[in-house]
């Protein structure tokens, strides 16, 4: 692998994941094959590549999402900093790092529960039982989300109310409440209209001052768009890794120079 | 269909125009004249299923009906069939079928939640799984056969609600298992992942999820599974439930301290089904009439039931979309 995975010191970016020669098996069937990079923290980092290249299966790597199946099995490592614990290993408990790390998923998938106990859910989960404390979260993480003016009146609704985009920026707000070191978007856009689309990309652009982010796309326009660095996979394998206008305008790899100027995927 | 094939192997020569649009519209004509056949037959079989039932039901009520009054209900069994109501027939029911509840639904529904969440998949689920499907099929005498050597003989329980509610009971467990198990399978892949993905515990996505989005289902279930329970007659004679019982058991909610007893689970009972049975095998028709009765409010209170279970299926399927 040629490409050159880890962040140019230079830059003097504090490094919020470091994932290293991490192989992921379904079975017996390899989809992640040592595959490094860096997460610069406070800043986006997209996943692109075409269908079935492992960018889903390595983004549900980092809140141990596979666990849930049977013959999963991870190789390597992913340290989060600042304590530099291996969240993969069998030694950490999956609970501790989904508490850690919030994700938001393709399709908008909020609780058939009110919208406040939507975006208060992770607080439940985590036993919090300080009503004061709750509520100022929601509205926190409401906010964040932009959707405060929309929803606060109607907090007691049901979330199926909500249109798609809203929906999906009330999950947003909902993986956001309990103030998550590392949030990760699997698609978030690619169920939504494009107003919608453009809403929740302004909001990445907003959230970034407060959280790492990690976000796989099919949408090389938006990679373009809102990332600040880029990876571009196929195959299971890392092909090249670096700032986003660095991968799209002077690509290393021809595969990556075919892949963005679409001559495949 | 012969002649059509036979036109279309002709072959290449007519293969710009290989049917003539008369022909077109006959065959289309014929294919719609199958339609219409296979519809009409579907519907005389349908209607021949509901005429039967009306018919069955309309009988009922020409000899039914003139004997129920509030007297029927309040009035225990008689030598005399004017005289004679199904007083202690309805309370036994009832009372029996509150047993049966008490009973299977936490086991039914623990033991579907437990296989469906928490088993490994392995050959010892798949042959519990396969046993559970199989229960749901065992006639339901063998059910009272077991029953009358466990609980009546076993322990000790007598001919009493008690026994006759647990017999009903293991009836009805599998039928709650299994509805409970599709129940939650419905619960979609992309919900649990979402719960998941928060840092849940199994139990908290059970309680906090699978158990609140399948409830609708699940209460659907278990309704089928009493209104079968509340008709089964077999397995309470097996067990020895009385035809002729003139006094009601204690009342479980009485005016003094501790206002609530369990003596009525040692009473002897009698049953709607066991009521109807024994009036049917008097030779005074008058009997029959009161048969017809009794059998009219069996029915009225399965097809409540049922209508409650739809009822809830409808809520619950609303507040729960995915």
């Amino acid at each position: 692998m040629a490409a050159i995975s880890h962040i140019d010191p230079k830059e003097a970016l504090a490094v919020k994941a470091r994932v290293e020669q991490l192989s992921f098996y379904y079975g017996d069937a390899q989809a992640l094959n040592r595959v490094s990079l860096d997460l610069a923290e406070r800043r986006i980092t997209a996943l692109i590549g075409a269908s079935g290249c492992g960018k889903s299966t390595f983004l549900r790597c980092f809140n141990r999402l596979h666990d849930l199946y049977p013959e999963s099995r991870y190789e390597g490592q992913i340290l989060l900093k600042p304590d530099d614990i291996n969240i993969i290993s069998k030694a950490v408990d999956p609970l501790e790092v989904r508490l850690r790390i919030g994700m938001v998923f393709q399709k908008p998938n909020p609780f058939p529960k009110t919208i406040f106990e939507n975006v208060a859910y992770g607080l439940k989960v985590r036993g919090v039982r300080d009503r004061h404390f709750i509520e100022e979260r929601v509205e926190g993480a409401l906010r964040q989300a932009s959707l405060w003016a929309e929803t606060r009146d109607r907090l007691q609704d049901s979330a199926m109310t909500l249109s798609g985009g809203q929906q999906q920026r009330l999950c947003i707000a909902r993986a956001l409440a309990p103030q998550p070191e590392l949030l990760l978007l699997d698609e978030p856009t690619s169920a939504l209209d494009p107003i919608a689309t453009a809403n929740i990309e302004e909001l990445l652009s907003e959230l970034k001052e407060q959280v790492t982010i990690l976000i796989v796309t099919h949408n090389m326009q938006q990679a373009a768009r809102v990332s600040d660095f880029t990876a571009f996979m196929h195959l299971g394998e890392l092909v090249e890794f670096g700032d986003t206008d660095t991968v799209f305008t002077t690509p290393r790899q021809k595969k990556t120079e075919d892949y963005i100027t679409g001559r495949y995927g | 269909m012969a002649r059509l094939r036979a036109r279309s192997r002709r072959g290449p020569a007519q293969s710009h125009n290989p049917m003539p649009e008369a022909a077109i519209s006959e065959a289309l004509a014929r294919r719609k004249r199958r339609d219409g056949w296979f519809a009409l037959a579907g519907l005389l079989i349908m209607l021949a299923a509901v005429l039967t039932l009306v018919l069955l039901l309309a009988q009922l009520l020409v000899d039914g009906l003139p004997r129920l009054s509030l007297e029927f209900f309040v009035e225990f069994p008689s030598r005399f069939p004017q005289r004679a109501g199904i007083y202690s027939a309805w309370i036994g029911t009832l009372l029996v079928m509150l047993v049966t509840a008490f009973v299977a639904v936490p086991l039914g529904v623990a033991a579907g939640l437990y296989l469906e969440e928490y088993a490994r998949r392995n050959w010892l689920t798949d042959l519990i799984e396969i046993n559970v499907s199989n229960l749901a099929g065992v006639p339901s005498i063998i059910y009272g056969l077991l029953a009358l050597g466990l609980f009546v003989n076993r322990f000790s329980l007598g001919q009493s609600i008690a026994a006759a509610g647990l017999t009903l009971a293991l009836l009805i467990i599998p039928v709650v298992i299994v509805a409970t198990r599709e129940a939650i399978r419905a619960v979609p892949r992309n919900m649990r992942e979402a719960a998941y993905a928060m840092g849940t515990t199994q139990w908290q996505m059970v309680a906090h999820h699978v158990l609140p989005y399948s409830t609708g289902s699940i209460l659907t279930g278990i309704i089928i599974g009493l209104s079968r329970a509340i008709g089964e007659t077999a397995p309470v004679i097996t067990i020895g439930a009385l035809t002729f019982i003139a006094f009601l058991p204690e009342a479980p909610i009485g005016g003094e301290f501790p206002y609530i007893n369990f003596n009525w689970l040692d009473a002897p009972f009698t049953l709607l089904p066991i009521q109807i049975f024994n009036w049917l095998s008097r030779p005074q028709t008058e009997f029959h009439a009161n048969a017809a009765a009794a059998a009219l409010v069996l029915i009225a209170l399965t097809l409540c039931m049922n209508a409650t279970a739809i009822y809830l299926r409808y809520r619950y399927r609303r507040r729960v979309q995915w």
